[in-house]
């Protein structure tokens, strides 16, 4: 409790840090303007969904082998904070494209990519919420997951080759790509700050999901009773 | 080789169920005939439209369908307390999923042929010079639905509002598959038809990898 608090605060003093950052220290960008500072919500909540959805798929792997009830609550924690997460990149990216694109939406590898993967744990979630039994929910959920997990490249290079309108990486894209230093460390600090609240959001879940079992226990005991 | 053996009787067996009730092939085969009336009769689409969409739309009839179709092939099974007294009778679960699996893909494949004439009517598009690389493409992608649709039918059928369940699962998986059938079967409608070989990549690799994970985990899905 004292270190989720305690992490808590520091996060909180890295996100308002970040967000002057942001605002006030990094350049308005030259051809985009300050729409561009959406860059700063929407790179690091796409890149912390990829992180929980990976964890997620670990955790659903670990299940399966092991069967121990804490990767069932690993994985539905890091599924729900990665949803958070997709729904900010779905939202954010729009309206930074809007301006920037002319147009808020379109089916190109990488939104469809996330649109998909979006529609996928929330497809998850809801199957848990279908299964009564506790241990076919975790072991279902999990293989669902699974293969949820390995759907992502295949629909990823099933749409490369039609035109993909979404930049290219700039922050690790090679020669030629970069960021001015002052966007960059204000870039670097906000995806710290984004990774932190990763954590500490999936580790909130699975406290929460860890109590949640402990009460269904306790009710079946007393129904048993 | 007790797999193969297994898959033969358990194929077979799948095939007798279906030919003596004729549940699954005539509705699906209605349902598709339906909904591909449905969107020519709302489009109403003129010859170059109905080029560019009559593939998309043809396959989302064929994605319904089997999300439909593929329902009872572990429901039957579980209403009829029949799960456990298959697992007893071979001796590698994986020949249960891949009798069902080549059941499924099958039944797909003929519902999918059955309904091509039609197709080609209502979408005014040529289809008898291009008819054997049309059905590679139809196989390719009937396999890519059929695996995953027979895996999360196992698991809808033990999940409530199950008829609801299976399509939700299924169709945002099968997003490549659509979108690769589609796209090859688009390219084989066109004034001058080619083989796209990228889709047909797409479709094999889908297969290949999900093939793959039914057969690693496909025994934790029987599991009771």
């Amino acid at each position: 409790m004292v270190k989720t608090v305690f992490g808590a605060a520091i996060l909180f003093v890295m996100i308002v840090v970040t967000a002057y950052l942001a605002f006030h220290y990094a350049p308005i960008e030259k051809t985009m303007g300050v729409i561009q500072k959406i860059f700063y919500l929407h790179l690091p909540s796409a890149f912390s969904s990829f992180v929980a959805l990976g964890v997620c798929f670990y955790a659903n792997l670990r299940y399966v082998f092991t069967r121990e009830a804490k990767w069932d609550w690993l994985g539905v924690s890091a599924a729900e904070v990665g949803l958070a997460f997709i729904s900010v990149v779905l939202i954010s990216g729009p309206i930074w494209a809007h301006p920037v694109w002319g147009i808020w939406w379109t089916w190109d590898a990488r939104l469809t990519l996330t649109f998909v993967l979006w529609l996928l744990y929330m497809a998850y979630l809801l199957l848990r919420s279908m299964l009564e039994d506790p241990d076919k929910r975790a072991l279902f959920s999990a293989l669902f997951g699974i293969f949820a997990f390995l759907d992502v490249p295949l629909v990823y290079f099933s749409i490369r080759w039609w035109r993909t309108q979404h930049p290219q990486p700039v922050i690790l894209g090679g020669p030629g790509s970069g960021l001015d230093p002052r966007m960059r460390v204000s870039y670097l600090l906000v995806w710290a700050a984004f990774t932190g609240l990763l954590v500490l959001l999936i580790d909130a879940r699975y406290k929460l999901e860890a109590m949640r079992a402990g009460v269904e226990e306790l009710r079946r005991e007393a129904e048993v009773r | 080789m007790s797999l193969l053996s297994n898959t033969g009787a358990l194929l077979g067996k799948e095939i007798r169920t279906e030919f003596r009730s004729r549940e699954l092939l005539p509705t699906t085969v209605v349902f598709i005939f339906i909904v591909i009336a449905l969107f020519s009769i709302t489009l109403h689409p003129t010859t170059s439209e109905s080029q560019r969409l009559g593939p998309g739309l043809l396959w989302v009839a064929f994605l319904f369908a089997a999300s439909l179709m593929l329902q009872p092939s572990f429901l039957r099974e579980q209403n009829n307390d029949t799960l456990s007294a298959l697992r007893l009778s071979v001796s590698d679960p994986f020949a249960i999923f891949f009798a069902k699996l080549a059941a499924n893909t099958l039944f797909l494949l003929l519902t999918e042929l059955l309904m091509l004439p039609f197709f080609a009517a209502f979408f005014n598009v040529h289809i008898l010079s291009v008819f054997p690389q049309l059905v590679l493409v139809f196989f390719l992608g009937s396999l890519g639905i059929a695996i995953p649709g027979t895996a999360f039918s196992a698991i809808s059928a033990q999940a409530r509002m199950r008829e609801l369940m299976l399509p939700l699962l299924l169709l945002p998986l099968l997003t490549p598959v659509l979108i690769a059938s589609a796209e090859a079967t688009a390219a084989l409608l066109e004034a001058d038809p080619a083989l796209p070989l990228g889709a047909l990549g797409i479709l094999i690799a889908f297969d290949a990898v999900f093939l793959t994970a039914l057969w690693l985990f496909g025994e934790y899905l029987l599991e009771e």
